[in-house]
């Protein structure tokens, strides 16, 4: 199992991030009518980073997993261009933008992926 | 997986926004009503939303925390206007009948933000649901 861990590279965790980054995204999309609700996002280079920097494992139960973009200080509220009346932060149009790219983010990942598993299939078979 | 999550959040959404929708059509349908006291004069109605904080509602494997939800459907305070029809059956002693407050120009730009607002969660759930197509499709690379 380790050995397809390490084949798959960092892809694997960063598909993980991703997806989690547009769950968050689209929360921020269907509340855009909520009065009071503030946009977050993932700061995706701070969840990398961290991810990089200290490679720890963990071991226990209790452990937090490094790199988590679920932690608490990954997640950031967004600063708004423009505050409404009602103290809701979502432009609809920056979430619709973000939502777009980070799809686009997410489908580049899984061709880094395909790339892998089809090297992976490929070397196993022989021929 | 929180790919799968997005369903039950836009999901919570759509419903939201037709609840609006539903609102919005009643007020339409009652715009033209008139009754004989202020109190039983029709006053438009207005879905409060909320977003969803814990699990509540939310069925075995499908989640809908993040989601949004109408925490109350209130009545517009904006005063009925009252107005002289003395020939009306409905009018009170003086002659007056109580119109609703419901502001038809207000109504359908609220209407088009509600099916813009669908509109986005639509596709929100299609871009999703294609990602996730695709990366089942991994198993076959």
């Amino acid at each position: 199992m380790n050995v397809l861990d390490n084949a798959l590279g960092v892809h694997a965790q960063t598909l993980g991030m991703r997806s989690q980054r547009m769950e968050l995204l689209a929360r921020n999309i269907a509340n855009a009518d909520t009065p009071n609700f503030k946009a977050r996002d993932i700061d995706f280079k701070q969840v990398m980073q961290q991810a990089q920097d200290t490679a720890m494992v963990t071991t226990q139960v209790g452990h937090v997993a490094q790199g988590d973009a679920g932690s608490a200080d990954a997640v950031k509220y967004r600063t708004p261009f423009n505050t409404a009346f009602d103290g809701n932060t979502v432009e609809l149009h920056v979430e619709q933008a973000k939502y777009g790219k980070s799809a686009a983010d997410y489908q580049a990942t899984l061709n880094f992926l395909e790339q892998r598993v089809s090297g992976i299939r490929k070397a196993l078979r022989g021929d | 997986m929180a790919l799968d999550q997005i369903f039950g959040i836009a999901g919570s959404a759509l419903n939201s926004q037709s609840v609006r929708m539903n609102t919005i059509a009643s007020n339409l349908a009652n715009a033209g009503t008139v009754a004989g006291t202020d109190q039983d004069a029709f006053r438009a109605k207005r879905a409060v939303f909320k977003t969803i904080m814990e699990q509540q509602g939310s069925t075995p494997g499908n989640s809908y925390q993040g989601g949004v939800k109408v925490q109350q459907i209130s009545d517009d305070p904006t005063p009925v206007r009252r107005l002289l029809d003395p020939g009306n059956p409905l009018a009170d002693k003086d002659g007056y009948v109580y119109t609703s407050n419901v502001n038809e120009m207000g109504e359908m730009v609220d209407m088009m933000a509600a099916s813009r607002s669908y509109q986005n969660n639509v596709e929100v759930i299609n871009t999703a649901r294609q990602l996730l197509m695709r990366t089942l499709d991994l198993t076959k690379a």
